[in-house]
């Protein structure tokens, strides 16, 4: 893991470190800017697709150009999509051999401390997608062997075609909402997750997402199926280095957690100041399964982005943890929905935000209890920290109860650094920057703790490097 | 002897009350000095001024360490000259492990960076000898810790920093006997004749172990007696209105 030396005091010029690496922009194709159906068939015949996959992308991209922009929550006018490249290819080929992939590109993945985590084991396998492709792909072979599957989202659709048509779309719909059109009109990259029954995948596998490339889109899809009774912990990792031109990250994440079967999903997104992160995430949870939401997002311009679980089966369960820091200039609109769709389910989420120098850090979230729904628990409690008085942090959460054998409770907690504590801490000899991190990190800390340690440092890493320059 | 805190002609208040109103006390290295009084009297708002809390505001006065005058200097740059002090009511802090905490504060005062193994047993070695179980080292800052847990964690904490003078504020109150002898007994294993303690207390259990060299009745905002150890016994007999009379 990186430590970022440099300090600066003024925020707008404030060093990323590693995450602001910047490559030169080499690639094998690129489309135009704007998006037509020339652009559309043109991503699909690149990736040789089968034709229903083509036939999705060209009705997505249909109800894109019908659907508004969200009525609520942040503007989203300047996303222009006349101005957004779809689709870029980096001039590399995928490969499982680490040796193989581009110097720069390695050289940004090194500098994130991707192959590191691989050579060490802690986790059990490692995609890298660089802009719209994936670069690199690998995993243990005794995971393979008791069949699991981890691929780009590319070659499972060559490769397990049967399996991706029955489940793609079926989590997400494009209808939802104008992005998630957007998504499955141009996606590319993305990962294909299978386990099979029974097997547990205990060291998680990881993906990385980053992009490089000014002014375009990322549109990976995430498709993970675990079967009954297994168990999968999957990391993403996404960042992208800043340009002063505004990127789109619509991403789809479909999740499938079948009987029995437990799923963890971390994510760490770091994105520069220039994204608009509108990215779609679902579960659908069957009879005794489980889905694990940890979810730290920081940067992006503009983040809309609210994970979904959809408890379909009796006694199904969601956790969701997550945090969010807000900064100059940003507007994060986060937070989890549950939908109680059978009996005895339930759901909890533990949602934290920071905000800071006028952020604005809004929870919103959404608790749904169907009527056959009885016996269902649903606990959600919402802290937010805000740094200074400019800042600002809200709570809109929407609870929709169909029937009355619910167990429900919400709590949110709105507050600021006490005083009395930094004086605590400085009569120990910690000065006053260290002490007011030390409350922040602390604040974060049950989120950390939920994440692997490589990630828990990067979080942490993170949130020291969005508070320098805050005090003094 | 050598002089370590001077305290001169302070007067200071809170949210514009005046508590102290001419404040005149000398700590040498190697003596213990306790202060008693009634509530309200201005005992802790003494120690508050010492270690510069940003609410109460020093009206007039001096604040002299180690012959130097200290008015200025923030409260992590005293506590870095050696100044530390026993809240009566520490904070709780979540998310930051006990450990952790002491550990950066260690590295602040000490301006060393110690190896994680040796800290470690240096910590547990403390913490077994104050009755803490070693567990509470992983446990965020006095988060569910029992008022005597509370009190036990800052005399590990100035166990651990080591500093010239120790302000404890009724580090005592609210323990039951056995735990008072804890902590006494970590007072008296700190003290030597390099440091300095100056203690605020209505019981004279704590004492027991310690011989005190002066004793201070603070009434309304001045020293209105200073004496020796016999000072406590007549004021645990008779309370403090003979001195308010005299």
């Amino acid at each position: 893991m990186q430590v970022m030396e440099k300090k600066k005091t003024q925020l707008d010029e404030m060093d990323r470190g590693v995450y602001d690496i910047k490559n030169e922009v080499r690639f094998k194709k690129k489309l135009d800017k704007g998006l037509t159906e020339e652009i559309v068939r043109q991503i699909s015949a690149e990736k040789n697709e089968p034709a229903w996959m083509l036939d999705i992308r060209l009705k997505a991209l249909r109800l894109f150009f019908e659907t508004e922009n969200p009525t609520w929550g942040p503007d989203l006018s300047e996303v222009d999509i006349d101005n957004l490249v779809t689709y870029i290819s980096p001039d590399a080929r995928m490969t499982a051999d680490w040796g193989e992939v581009p110097e720069d590109i390695k050289g940004t993945f090194d500098a994130l401390g991707i192959p590191e985590a691989e050579q060490k084991q802690s986790i059990s396998g490692v995609g890298a997608q660089y802009d719209s492709e994936v670069v690199y792909h690998s995993i243990q072979e005794h995971l393979a062997k008791q069949g699991v599957v981890y691929l780009d989202f590319e070659t499972a659709v060559r490769e397990y075609e049967d399996i991706v048509k029955e489940y793609f779309t079926t989590c997400l719909a494009p209808e939802n909402h104008k992005y998630l059109a957007l998504h499955y009109a141009v996606w590319s990259g993305g990962s294909f997750v299978y386990v099979p029954a029974g097997v547990n995948v205990d060291i998680p596998l990881q993906s990385y997402f980053r992009m490089n490339a000014p002014g375009a889109g990322q549109f990976e899809h995430t498709l993970i199926i675990v079967e009954e009774g297994a168990y999968c912990h999957f990391i993403e990792g996404c960042s992208a280095p800043k340009y002063n031109v505004v990127n789109v990250h619509a991403g789809a994440v479909e999740l499938f957690v079948k009987k029995n079967a437990t799923l963890r999903y971390s994510t760490i997104e770091n994105w520069s100041r220039n994204m608009y992160n509108l990215n779609s995430k679902k579960a659908v949870v069957d009879a005794g399964g489980h889905i694990e939401w940890i979810s730290g997002s920081f940067g992006s311009k503009v983040s809309m982005l609210y994970p979904t679980s959809y408890l379909r089966g009796d006694g199904a369960k969601s956790e969701f943890t997550g945090i969010t820091f807000a900064g100059p200039d940003q507007f994060l609109d986060t937070g989890a929905q549950a939908i109680h769709a059978a009996p005895n389910t339930s759901s909890s989420v533990m949602s934290k935000s920071i905000s800071k120098n006028g952020g604005v850090a809004i929870y919103r979230g959404l608790v749904k209890v169907y009527p056959n729904a009885y016996n269902s628990r649903s606990t959600t409690t919402c802290e937010s920290l805000m740094l200074d008085s400019e800042s600002r942090s809200d709570t809109v959460p929407v609870i929709d109860i169909q029937n009355n054998k619910v167990d429900l409770g919400h709590e949110a907690k709105i507050g600021r650094i006490d005083d009395d504590i930094i004086f605590y801490l400085m009569s120990r000899g910690i000065d006053e920057q260290e002490a007011r991190s030390m409350v922040v990190r602390g604040f974060a800390e049950p989120i950390a703790k939920e994440l692997p340690l490589e990630y828990a440092v990067e979080m942490n890493n993170l949130i020291n490097l969005e508070l320098e320059g805050t005090i003094g | 002897m050598e002089q370590l805190l001077a305290v001169r002609n302070l007067y200071a208040g809170i949210e514009g009350k005046q508590i102290l109103k001419g404040i005149d006390l000398t700590i040498n290295k190697g003596e213990i000095h306790v202060l008693m009084g009634p509530n309200g009297a201005g005992k802790s708002t003494l120690m508050n001024l010492v270690m510069n809390h940003p609410k109460f505001v020093r009206e007039q006065g001096d604040i002299i360490f180690e012959d130097e005058n200290i008015n200025e200097l923030t409260v992590d740059e005293r506590a870095r000259r050696g100044i530390f002090m026993s809240f009566q009511n520490p904070f709780e802090v979540a998310g930051v492990s006990l450990e952790n905490f002491i550990r950066t504060a260690y590295m602040a005062v000490t301006q060393t960076k110690p190896s994680l193994l040796k800290f470690k047993k240096q910590l547990m070695q403390q913490m077994e000898e104050l009755k803490i179980p070693t567990d509470y080292a992983d446990r965020y800052i006095n988060v569910g810790f029992s008022g005597g847990e509370k009190k036990k964690a800052e005399i590990l904490q100035m166990s651990m920093l080591n500093p010239k003078l120790a302000m404890l504020d009724e580090t005592d109150s609210g323990l039951d006997v056995d735990a008072v002898r804890v902590v006494s007994e970590g007072v008296r294993k700190y003290h030597n004749e390099e440091n300095s303690v100056l203690l605020i207390t209505h019981h004279k259990e704590i004492l027991k172990s310690l011989k005190p060299d002066f004793v201070h009745v603070l009434i309304d905002g001045k020293i209105a007696l200073t004496g020796g150890a016999e000072l406590i016994d007549r004021i645990e007999e008779d309370g403090y209105t003979w001195i308010q009379e005299a």
